[in-house]
């Protein structure tokens, strides 16, 4: 019986104005670029929108599009959200951000946030992004301090400054403990592609590297890294699931405080448009456990992950020279907001040649 | 031993063949609503979101014919290609290079504007396109090349030349070093048919206005009967003074014009930039929708409109009842099927063969 009033229901909320035949107070709408079970970047942002629907029960209505192509699909996509009565959008990928801003030039009662872009072209988009680099730091440390031969492997998606920045920030955390330590690339140029991310490991550990880590979104690298008996960090999410004798630890992102507080901001009708880039101090990015290493190397990442969380340490900051030997920050100065936002060159010590 | 043959019809119901994908649809939908049932769906509400709650509104029925054009269009060449027994599965490749020849005016002479912009534009994706698809032309006409692999390899060739454009040379100088050229000016945009109501762009026009005129040249025209000989038996073509090669070179620069307008098309009516990828796979898409058409220009409209559908309705589904993108692309599968199981048991009988072990092994 229930089920039959709900079609009805959603038959007529169609023949009406999309939206107005809802009950909930708000409707918060998700579009993800994966699917939700990749285990990695899609799931986590799934995971904001069960925090959601926990932390507002009936108050507030979800609903989201996964594998949603960047391209003229993202526009129909949002679109659609924005004329069948979302309150709040959440479109949770890099390219979706023109496709966000020119929907929300037609929907000005619409509140939209963008995750990792920087376009806010009217007054009701948000962006918001969090600092993985920070873990990235804390990542090349241990594989400096667990590596026996030196060398990691880097499973990379595409030469975008986010990733470029992930890449820096692990070889200067690695240079911290060994100025010698190395780290090959391998551009998978795909955000999600179990087969790919499995071949890009399967060939980085023929080439020698005994620790992996990755900036794709499969556990695919994972579960390699567990059959051929060396060490991996997860990515996005905790993933320890997939190699329980493999994960030293993960970059968990985790969007839940923000989408929570996002869409009470909805609800209570105090939604702005902002710019927010939390790292570690605020929650939005945490590490899963140090497992798999000695207790000294734990405590090691622990202090690191609390200097960085207290302000103490910044990963970028000079001395740095770039990849060709050039000076880049002088000792002390850190880096920009706008060179780290748009980076495209790499730190000295990096075994590979920027995609350009 | 037992086998099942598919048997030639002595002659099949005209009835049936018209008919055909209304009884598909028909199975689909039962097939469909036995699926949604499976997964505790309300049948209704699903085939409902799926068939109708894309066209009860109007940006929607917009968002249809964005969707539509390149699939059109594309079908529309495929068609020549095919009917003439060339086969060329590289769509993909010469709609990537449209968009990329296209897209040279407004990325690389920013400051160039005015009303002849568009049309040069249009004109620089067909040449792009087109140019594209002889390279398959060339290399079957001249070394016997097997087009369908040159073709297709063509395809990746052209996605990593797009890749490397928009994250070398043609990089928007203000876009943070992200990926993707810089915004078409006004002058550069294809314009919306009808204003205010929706997106959907002249891309649309330009399909239908292509898709009625080729059927009229491939039915009505020597021409038309050319390429049908040609593909059918190509001895007979030559008895009859037809260029084998000279159809090869035709038949691929139709369909790689016809690809690269809808590449330029698509990226200056509906993306506004060029980005590392340009088409959710349209130049593969277009194979499926051309052979649904059964290769006739004015079917390859209704099919083209009913994959389109199916998209939108699989998103529609996805929001309002809230099944997974797999249910969707499950549910897509079976109206293809359909209408392929339809249209062959049309054309031959099943017979259940019980042979001798002995003939079995033959």
């Amino acid at each position: 019986m229930k089920k039959f009033t709900k079609t009805i229901l959603g038959a007529a909320a169609f023949s009406l104005l999309a939206g107005s035949a809802m009950a909930a107070d708000a409707k918060a709408c998700f579009i993800y670029v994966g699917p939700i079970g990749d285990f990695g970047w899609s799931y986590q942002h799934h995971q904001g929108l069960l925090a959601v629907e926990e932390a507002y029960g009936d108050k507030v209505e979800t609903a989201y599009l996964e594998s949603v192509p960047e391209g003229a699909d993202a526009e129909r996509a949002i679109e659609r959200f924005a004329r069948s009565g979302c309150n709040i959008i959440f479109t949770t990928s890099f390219g979706y951000m023109d496709p966000t801003n020119k929907v929300a030039a037609k929907f000005p009662d619409v509140k939209f946030e963008h995750a990792t872009g920087y376009k806010r072209e009217s007054e009701n988009v948000a962006t918001y992004s969090s600092k993985f680099y920070q873990g990235r730091y804390i990542q090349g440390q241990i594989a400096a301090k667990m590596s026996e031969k030196g060398v990691a492997g880097y499973i990379a998606s595409f030469p975008i400054p986010e990733v470029v920045r992930g890449i820096n920030s692990f070889m200067l955390g690695a240079q911290s403990i060994n100025p010698d330590f190395k780290v090959k690339v391998v551009w998978a140029n795909t955000w999600f592609d179990p087969g790919k991310e499995a071949d890009a490991a399967k060939s980085l550990i023929d080439q020698g590297v005994d620790i992996l880590t990755q900036h794709t979104d499969s556990t695919a690298p994972m579960q390699v890294a567990e059959e051929r008996g060396i060490k991996a960090f997860g990515q996005a999410s905790d993933m320890i699931e997939f190699g329980k004798k493999t994960q030293l630890t993960a970059i968990i992102d985790d969007w839940a405080p923000y989408y929570v507080e996002r869409v009470g901001a909805v609800l209570d009708g105090t939604w702005e448009s902002h710019d927010v880039w939390h790292g570690l101090a605020e929650g939005n990015v945490a590490m899963a456990e140090y497992s798999n290493m000695p207790d000294d190397v734990a405590a090691m990442a622990k202090e690191t992950e609390e200097k960085i969380k207290s302000g103490e340490l910044e990963p970028f900051t000079g001395p740095i020279k770039k990849q060709d030997g050039s000076d880049w920050l002088a000792e002390g100065e850190k880096a920009d907001n706008g060179t780290m936002l748009g980076m495209n060159f790499y730190v000295e010590g990096v075994d590979d040649k920027l995609p350009q | 031993m037992i086998r099942i043959e598919l048997e030639k019809r002595a002659q099949h119901s005209a009835i049936f063949s018209l008919t055909s994908p209304l009884i598909a649809l028909v199975i689909t939908a039962v097939l469909g609503a036995i699926m949604f049932l499976m997964l505790g769906k309300s049948p209704t509400a699903a085939l409902y979101s799926y068939f109708i709650e894309p066209l009860t509104e109007m940006w929607s029925i917009h968002e249809l014919m964005i969707k539509a054009a390149p699939l059109i269009l594309i079908a529309t060449g495929l068609s020549v290609c095919f009917l003439s027994n060339n086969w060329n599965i590289g769509a993909e490749g010469q709609f990537i290079l449209g968009g990329i020849f296209g897209s040279a005016l407004p990325i690389m002479y920013p400051e160039f504007t005015g009303p002849m912009v568009l049309p040069l534009m249009l004109l620089m994706g067909i040449v792009g396109g087109a140019a594209y698809a002889t390279i398959p032309a060339f290399l079957k006409a001249r070394f016997s090349t097997n087009e369908i692999l040159s073709s297709l390899m063509l395809v990746y060739v052209a996605q990593l030349f797009l890749d490397w454009l928009v994250r070398g040379p043609w990089r928007n100088p203000e876009g943070y070093n992200f990926p993707e050229s810089r915004t078409f000016h006004a002058d550069a945009v294809l314009p919306e048919i009808w204003f205010a109501s929706g997106r959907a762009h002249w891309g649309f026009v330009f399909a239908i206005l292509i898709a009625v005129l080729m059927w009229f040249v491939l039915n009505k025209t020597l021409k038309g009967f050319e390429v049908r000989v040609l593909g059918l038996s190509p001895r007979a073509g030559r008895f009859a003074g037809f260029s084998s090669n000279k159809m090869i070179f035709t038949a691929f620069i139709i369909a790689g014009g016809l690809a690269g307008l809808a590449g330029i098309s698509e990226v200056s009516g509906a993306i506004g930039q060029l980005r590392p990828v340009i088409s959710p796979g349209y130049g593969f898409t277009a194979i499926i929708v051309a052979f649904l058409g059964r290769l006739n220009p004015l079917g390859i409209i209704a099919a083209g409109l009913i994959l389109a559908l199916s998209y939108l309705g699989g998103e529609a589904a996805q929001i309002s009842i809230g099944v997974s993108n797999k249910v969707s692309a499950v549910f897509q599968g079976l109206l293809l099927f359909s209408v392929l199981a339809c249209d062959t048991l049309i054309h031959y009988s099943i017979k259940v063969v019980k042979s001798a072990r002995g003939k079995a092994a033959l």
